[in-house]
């Protein structure tokens, strides 16, 4: 079946290399890409798809650093910084919306001018408003505003970037391994010289040596720290989210006040999202990613009173991710939480060569976050190759949309310009097709049947989740009513899974919507998904037995205690 | 924006059946349908305007989407609403000449012997098909020699005998093209013991200036009709209108489309044959002589829209030995101005191809439908005579 299976570049494995990148979030997939670029042979292993952890689930904004300008100058120098190099190195994933911080009566007005102050000594281009020009800009903003200053924040889409940013290290010989989990790190002596995979597609496990490890897996970086015998403290905090079915304004939406929670609307393709909560988890709680009713409450509380319409705007669905927050390795006391950018030596702090963990920071900051260990990776090399990735842009962004859009094949005007806004540049390759394969399977994002096959052939594509991540298919209002029976029929037939299997993909996709839909079912949505119930089950006759049949093989981390400390090698 | 229609598409399940009912969608695969051109379309427009699909203007607003859809997405309005948000200006003066029925009418009716002569000599109809954009083949409506209005102030019958009083909004087609359905109009009423009036001054409706993307001159229309109308129902109780189309786009695209409103008046503007009905309903009489003929009804689009064709069914079966068919309801492809385009005419023969099929398998003497269009359409596309439903009860009034 492995040989079957699509895959981001090859996917033959290798017993030794020179660095081994634990987690497939944009760090992972940043740092894979620098490695690369530098000349460093890496492998990268991800227990999942690609971004399916805290990368994925938060609002796909691209922080101006106002939002951090008052309370935290650091991290909104980074953000600015890392802003202005993304839109140029990631034009496909960003869109250049801008942002509003407006002020409301219930807030204080001369939090503005700290707020003005401060973005400039940051060096964030704000300028304030005339409430009035404010609501030109947007007619959907509260229209009681009595302050608001335009930033340059912008959205980013983390799915797109995570696997440009991978897509370029495979190009540079780098192998990006999927639905790998790391079981095991390899010890000897003092030094961690490898770690144990298993294939969770083939049941598989297996050694990979490598000079340096690293520990990018975010919130379950402690579970790697903890198999290397080295303490990470973290605090897993969740976050969660809101999508409404349509755009309610074309810029970001802040308030301007101390960050709280539920105070940012961000507009990201399609649709629009408000967030987040925050709410400290338990460790055993991180994959459960259930949205209480009252953390909708909150969202629909505090996001109307930044756009009122958002109260009566149908909403899609909720999800949550868990922010991978680490201590404040300065702060005695060992309870303060870093909000900055934590690169950790274990050489230097616990003695243990050969490990390096890459925590904290921001989505917006990944790259800055890969270049910080790549050097630190270089040190230990031995290498003097420099960091590129801040001028180069990525695959999807080396031309300007407009060129490409004279290269697809004729198109509807509409599908050519979704493909462009997913693909960038690499669009024209997946446009040649004929009128069977230009016809659309996705209706709501305008996905063609010719791009999902692309995505299953070489996007590393392995079920309907991942298929969403890379096309949007069943991101729509309708959440896979048309499209998810589509796709299952043409992911079977390109081979991405048997076909015996079709049926339990299909229902266990429908069953993770319905997860996301649940906390919102009301209203429209709740008729939508009463349709889409009855089409799946009293039409084609899917049964919700089918859902539990999916075969995943079981998680070794929980199955197998012996795996879970770190494998001591005998001494030679 | 009408901030409804800003979220009504949301209610859209996906279900499609309005894409099937498309008389468009049927013929023409460049048209993307009203589901995608409607509440999927909206959700990418409300991304970027560059989303629009010009292909939008392949919709023959017929409405029949909006009849279809199980969850009363108002589809026809949302596709018009996008192409007055972003199609731009209508610079074709074809357009212009087509759209602007009332002007049109004003010039040709002066000169009318001329313009029908005119129009139908060989060479002008090769000059306005490969030059102007209308087929050669398409008849269009003769002009009348003198207007519906001229002939009201200067020769009708007595009116102010009459204790009550209606107002007839007659529209362009009655007022330059068929004086006699005016005629009829007020033969009809005045047997109900009502006399008629008209506005002090009345507009096209705008149905035409909608559906060519002239938007501004359709709500200036609208304003005037609107100003009109209100004044004179301060004098009568109702203002009726025989033809479907006006009566609908008074009723409905005013406030939806055009945004100007109507709710003050929107109830006592009604279709004449309904408002014919709910008199006699009142106990109000008509006597009609007996008649043997073959007649097939014809739902039109917007007759559809309005939901009221039991009306005019249920009057024609009292004459006595009319024989009724009612037809499949289908539109017949004309939609108005849409099918005197070129580009578009020759998928306006075939939307209506099933209804003329049914027309001539009725073996009927004549069809009877409330559109002005159709008529045209179905007289040049059968050979059989089309006639509004006023026209056939007012002339077999005893």
């Amino acid at each position: 079946m492995a040989e079957n299976q699509p895959f981001l570049g090859p996917r033959d494995r290798i017993a030794e290399t020179d660095v081994i990148i634990i987690g497939g979030g944009a760090t992972g997939a940043g740092l894979a890409r620098d490695c690369a670029r530098r000349g460093f042979k890496c492998v990268l292993f991800e227990r999942g798809d690609l971004a399916t952890g805290a990368t994925g689930r938060n609002h796909g904004l691209l922080h101006s650093g106002a939002r951090y300008a008052v309370t935290d100058k650091i991290s909104a120098s980074e953000c600015i910084q890392e802003n202005q190099i993304l839109r140029k190195i990631a034009r496909h994933c960003v869109e250049e919306s801008d942002g509003l911080f407006i002020t409301l009566p219930e807030d204080d007005l001369d939090y503005q001018k700290n707020f003005l102050a401060a973005c400039a000594e940051a060096g964030i281009p704000a300028q304030a408003l005339d409430p009035e020009e404010a609501k030109r800009l947007e007619p959907a903003v509260n229209p009681s505003l009595i302050g608001a200053v335009r930033v340059p924040d912008g959205v980013v889409d983390p799915f797109r970037l995570t696997v440009a940013n991978a897509l370029d290290a495979v190009e540079r010989g780098a192998r990006c391994h999927t639905y790998h989990e790391v079981v095991g790190l390899i010890r000897r002596n003092d030094a961690i010289i490898g770690v144990k995979a298993f294939d969770k597609l083939t049941g598989d496990q297996y050694e990979v040596r490598a000079k340096v490890v690293v520990n990018a897996a975010g919130i379950w970086g402690g579970f790697i720290a903890e198999m290397a015998g080295v303490e990470l403290k973290m605090f897993p905090t969740r976050g969660s989210l809101l999508i409404m079915g349509h755009r309610l304004t074309q810029m970001v939406i802040n308030r301007c006040r101390k960050p709280a929670d539920a105070d940012i609307l961000v507009p990201g393709d399609t649709v629009c999202l408000i967030g987040t909560t925050s709410i400290p988890i338990k460790f055993s709680d991180l994959d459960t990613t259930r949205v209480s009713h009252k953390e909708v409450d909150i969202l629909i509380r505090e996001g109307s009173l930044l756009c009122p319409s958002l109260a009566e705007t149908r909403k899609i669905r909720c999800y949550a991710g868990s922010r991978p927050l680490i201590a404040d390795e300065s702060d005695l006391t060992g309870r303060a939480i870093s909000r900055h950018i934590v690169l950790l030596d274990h050489e230097k702090r616990d003695g243990l060569k050969g490990l390096i963990t890459i925590s904290g920071g921001k989505l917006i900051t990944y790259r800055l976050m890969a270049e910080m260990t790549a050097n630190l990776i270089g040190e230990k090399l031995g290498s003097k190759a420099t960091c590129d990735t801040a001028q180069t842009p990525l695959p999807g962004s080396r031309e300007a949309p407009e060129k490409t859009l004279r290269k697809i094949a004729p198109l509807p005007l509409t599908q050519g310009a979704a493909l462009i806004s997913r693909h960038g540049d690499m669009a024209p390759g997946i446009s040649a097709f004929d009128a069977g394969e230009n016809s659309l399977a996705c209706e709501c994002e305008l996905v063609s049947v010719g791009e999902i096959q692309h995505a299953v052939n070489s996007l590393a594509v392995h079920n309907l989740t991942d298929l969403r991540r890379r096309t949007r298919v069943g991101m729509g209002p309708c959440q896979g009513e048309l499209c998810v029976g589509r796709a299952t029929g043409l992911l079977a037939a390109s081979g991405a899974f048997p076909p015996e299997e079709a049926a339990s993909e299909l229902a266990s996709f429908l069953e993770e919507r319905w997860k996301g839909i649940y906390p919102l079912a009301w209203g429209e949505t709740l008729r939508e998904s009463e349709f889409i119930m009855w089409l799946y089950q009293c039409v084609c006759g899917l049964k919700e037995s089918d859902a539990s049949q999916k075969t995943t093989p079981p998680d070794p981390l929980k199955a197998a205690p012996d795996l879970g400390a770190a494998d001591k090698e005998t001494q030679a | 924006m009408n901030p409804l229609l800003m979220t009504n598409f949301e209610a859209c399940t996906k279900c499609t059946i309005c894409t099937e009912y498309c008389p468009v969608s049927e013929v023409r695969p460049a048209y993307p349908g009203p589901k995608q051109s409607g509440p999927d379309g909206e959700r990418q427009r409300l991304k970027d305007a560059a989303f629009y699909n010009k292909a939008l203007k392949y919709c023959s607003n017929c409405k029949r989407c909006e009849i279809a859809c199980p969850s009363n997405v108002r589809i026809g309005d949302v596709i018009a609403l996008a192409r007055k948000r972003f199609a731009g200006p209508n610079l074709s003066p074809r357009d212009a000449i087509l759209a602007h029925t009332d002007f049109m009418g004003t010039m040709a009716t002066m000169v009318a012997p001329i313009v029908n002569y005119v129009t139908n000599i060989p060479l002008t109809r090769f000059f306005l098909d490969k030059i102007v954009g209308i087929p050669a083949w398409r008849i269009f409506p003769k002009y009348s020699w003198t207007t519906f209005r001229a002939w009201y102030f200067n020769n009708r019958p007595d009116q102010t005998q009459f204790a009550e009083q209606v107002t007839l909004f007659h529209g362009c087609f009655i007022n330059f093209n068929n004086p006699s359905l005016g005629q009829d109009s007020i033969r009809l009423l005045n047997a109900l013991g009502v006399g008629v009036r008209l506005l002090a001054r009345e507009r096209c409706c705008g149905v035409p200036l909608i559906s060519s993307g002239f938007f501004g001159h359709a709500k200036d229309n609208a304003l005037s009709n609107a100003k009109n109308i209100a004044q004179a129902l301060t004098k009568t109780e109702r203002v009726v209108c025989p033809s479907s189309t006006c009566s609908m786009t008074l009723r409905n695209e005013y406030p939806d489309i055009l945004e100007v409103k109507n709710d003050s008046w929107r109830d006592r503007m009604d279709l004449l044959i309904r408002h014919v009905y709910r008199l006699m309903e009142k106990g109000r009489e008509l006597n009609f002589q007996r008649q043997e003929i073959k007649v097939a009804y014809h739902t039109a689009c917007h007759m559809e829209k309005l939901g009221w064709s039991a009306y005019s069914i249920k009057l024609l079966k009292l004459i006595p030995g009319l024989q009724l068919t009612i037809l499949p309801s289908r539109c017949c492809g004309i939609a108005g101005t849409y099918g005197f385009k070129k580009e578009n005419s020759e998928y306006s023969q075939k939307i209506g191809a099933p209804l003329f099929q049914s027309i001539r398998d009725s073996g009927c003497d004549l069809v009877v439908s409330e559109c002005e269009t159709c008529k045209m359409q179905i007289q040049m596309s059968t050979g059989v005579p089309c006639e509004n439903p006023v026209t056939i009860l007012a002339r077999n009034l005893v």
